[in-house]
């Protein structure tokens, strides 16, 4: 059990062996401690460490089958290339919202995920699943699935998964099962002439960080943006302003800010007239019930503070003369700084 | 109907399915029966690229296709199987052919 993080709130729908009371733990200890209760003859050992490429051949040298149950591209190659090294099997599984993947890597004769995905996807494209959620129940799903391919591995009864890939569709209530190309022999890693015989930078290779935490944007100065107490402050003297939310529709049907306007962040993108017309006229409105010539705000506000400075920056660009004098900025932390720091009501999803 | 070479090049219709997230960058719609126009070369998957992009993908095709293929991260299946067992972007396309495009998950 290798995991160097520990046990938060938002982990438990999906990562069934931790539990409340053991938030803030290691996760592989509390895994190991979950197990345990469930049956105290097995052997547990848990790794508290970021599998690295300096750890990973010599732990996985020391196992005979290893699963994957990572969040991140740079780990799943870092596990990949150590188990094609070390020449032991892999039982990979993930999950992202509605769906699951499961695949046997590097058995039989079947390919590795090197052979599969030779080169990593852009990183705008990677979506984790504290980002874009997932149901609970999906990853338990595949993680049992996953456990029973280990089981038939370890017990000599070969894979059903290996040269194939198993799909879950949660919201269809459907598997299905594709039949992959076997083991590319030009594979960097496991073909024939593999120009890779050591781990690597995965990091680097993959131009993402090696976590499932969401990265923190610095588009905008500071000066562009405010905190949740200056926000605060903004509403507790009614000075007036229009907050746009730039959340995705889902996101504002579970929480929002009283009186935010909902501009979407793919329709800023896409500059929709719709929505820019009804935001002109909602800044339009406000600055007339303000009254005065001054320089009005815009606060913008999303999940994270993340896109939110993507908004204030294509807000920037927009033209003078439909908008006035404004002057636009960010909520920074977005709504789950709002929640952690002024309204402990407040949703935290 | 039969073009200068000789090879058929009626119209089809193919299912396209997009999962793991690609559905995104068609509205969230995951299925799609489209009917391909009759055209001079027998209808290839690279074709069928091509017209996805032009016909389909509203915005950022860059996080669809990269040069004439999909993007890394993408896998594309022929009626149940891996394109690379089919052969690839030069497999010619069947009526009523299923392609799905499955964009890989990382999460756990």
């Amino acid at each position: 059990l290798v995991d160097h993080d520990v046990v938060e709130l938002n982990n438990l729908h999906r990562q069934v062996l931790h539990r409340e009371s053991r938030l803030g733990r290691s996760k592989a200890h509390s895994a190991a401690a979950a197990l345990k209760e469930l049956n105290s003859a097995g052997r547990y050992v848990p790794y508290e460490l970021v599998l690295s490429p300096t750890t990973a051949l010599e732990l996985v040298r020391a196992y005979d089958i290893v699963a994957d149950c990572s969040d991140n591209v740079p780990t799943r190659y870092l596990v990949n290339d150590a188990c094609v090294l070390a020449g032991k099997p892999l039982v990979s599984a993930s999950a992202l919202r509605l769906e699951g993947q499961l695949t046997v890597y590097n058995f039989q004769g079947g390919p590795c995920y090197r052979c599969l995905f030779p080169k990593p996807p852009p990183p705008e494209t990677v979506t984790n699943c504290a980002d874009g959620g997932v149901l609970g129940v999906v990853p338990g799903i595949l993680g049992s699935l996953q456990a029973l391919e280990v089981l038939k591995i370890a017990s000599g009864m070969g894979s059903s998964v290996s040269r194939s890939m198993l799909l879950f569709d949660a919201l269809e209530g459907r598997f299905r099962h594709i039949k992959l190309r076997p083991r590319d022999p030009k594979c960097a890693v496991c073909g024939d002439r593999p120009s890779l015989t050591t781990l690597q930078d995965y990091e680097i290779f993959c131009g993402s960080s090696a976590t499932d935490k969401c990265r923190r944007l610095c588009l905008l100065s500071s000066e562009e943006r405010i905190s949740v107490e200056e926000y605060r402050k903004i509403l507790d003297s009614q000075i007036a302003h229009v907050l746009v939310d730039v959340r995705p529709l889902v996101e504002v049907e579970i929480c929002c800010l009283p009186k935010s306007l909902h501009v979407p962040l793919n329709k800023l993108e896409r500059k929709d007239e719709k929505c820019l017309k009804s935001l002109y006229q909602k800044i339009h409105e406000e600055k007339q019930k303000a009254g005065g010539s001054m320089v009005f705000p815009v606060y913008v506000v999303c999940k994270l503070g993340n896109d939110s400075q993507k908004a204030v920056r294509i807000l920037q660009e927009l033209p003078y003369d439909e908008l006035g004098l404004i002057s636009i900025k960010d909520i920074k932390g977005g709504l789950m700084a709002w929640a952690d720091k002024i309204d402990q009501e407040f949703p935290q999803y | 109907m039969e073009n200068a070479t000789g090879k058929r090049a009626a119209p089809l219709s193919v299912q396209l399915e997009f999962g793991g997230g690609a559905e995104l960058l068609f509205d969230g719609v995951r299925k799609h029966q489209v009917n391909l126009p009759n055209q001079p070369e027998p209808w290839n998957v690279r074709h069928l690229l091509v017209w996805i992009k032009e016909n389909l993908l509203k915005e950022r095709p860059e996080l669809f296709v990269q040069g004439d293929s999909v993007r890394p991260g993408i896998l594309v299946l022929i009626n149940d199987a891996d394109w690379e067992l089919m052969g690839n972007l030069d497999y010619e396309l069947q009526d009523q052919d299923h392609v799905v495009f499955i964009s890989t998950l990382h999460g756990g």
